[in-house]
């Protein structure tokens, strides 16, 4: 494969930071103490890596020697892991608060109102 | 070629945050957890077969890609609304 360098640069920071954000995703639904903490591991910096792979990999079958036009799979991927994961996360936390009922927060106070507000 | 130097590098750190999910999904004190386990799992593991697509220089592992993602998707849906309801249609 013979790749001009800036894209070359480009693409391995993309697949670098990519690998970096999922493995601290993982690494944050392993360590954090409480389901409702481990849930923004996965959902944000695992999705953001997993964008950043596919990014790169479009990048790549697009430039790469040998194909032409452009390389449009991966963006059927991205969109659908973008569209499901909050709604998964948002499924998962219902199903958390059904199995637990006790771990939701109480309502805040209702403060006085002030007269003439 | 810096791609193909940082390529390994990066399919290691997909398995180890497969570890890691791995570890959630075996230790994980709730059957929530487990779930959410099991939905990153699937997440990670389609990224490390869109990194051997690179790899490799083939667009054979995307349609397998594709359908680890909607399953995963259907999976943890399913997964969620049968511990909420105890069915899954309702």
């Amino acid at each position: 494969m013979q790749l001009p360098l800036v894209l070359d640069l480009l693409l391995a920071l993309l697949i670098g930071v990519g690998a970096g954000f999922a493995l601290i995703g993982s690494y944050g639904l392993a360590k954090l103490s409480d389901f409702f903490k481990r849930l923004h591991g996965p959902t944000k910096a695992t999705t953001l890596g997993v964008g950043c792979v596919l990014i790169a990999s479009m990048l790549y079958f697009t430039f790469r020697p040998g194909t032409g036009g452009a390389s449009l799979h991966e963006l059927l991927i991205a969109l659908f892991v973008f569209l499901t994961a909050p709604v998964s996360a948002h499924l998962l936390v219902k199903a958390a608060l059904a199995l637990d009922p006790g771990a939701r927060p109480a309502p805040p106070q209702q403060r006085a109102r002030k007269p003439g507000v | 070629m810096i791609v193909a130097t940082v390529l390994p590098f990066a399919a290691g750190a997909f398995a180890l945050a497969l570890l890691l999910n791995l570890y959630r999904l075996l230790r994980g004190p709730g059957l929530a957890d487990r779930i959410l386990a099991l939905d990153t799992l699937y997440i990670n593991s389609l990224a490390l077969l869109v990194l051997l697509g690179i790899r490799f220089g083939t667009a054979v592992y995307f349609e397998a890609a594709l359908v680890i993602a909607a399953l995963g998707f259907v999976g943890t849906v399913v997964l969620a609304k049968f511990v909420r309801h105890g069915d899954i249609v309702e």
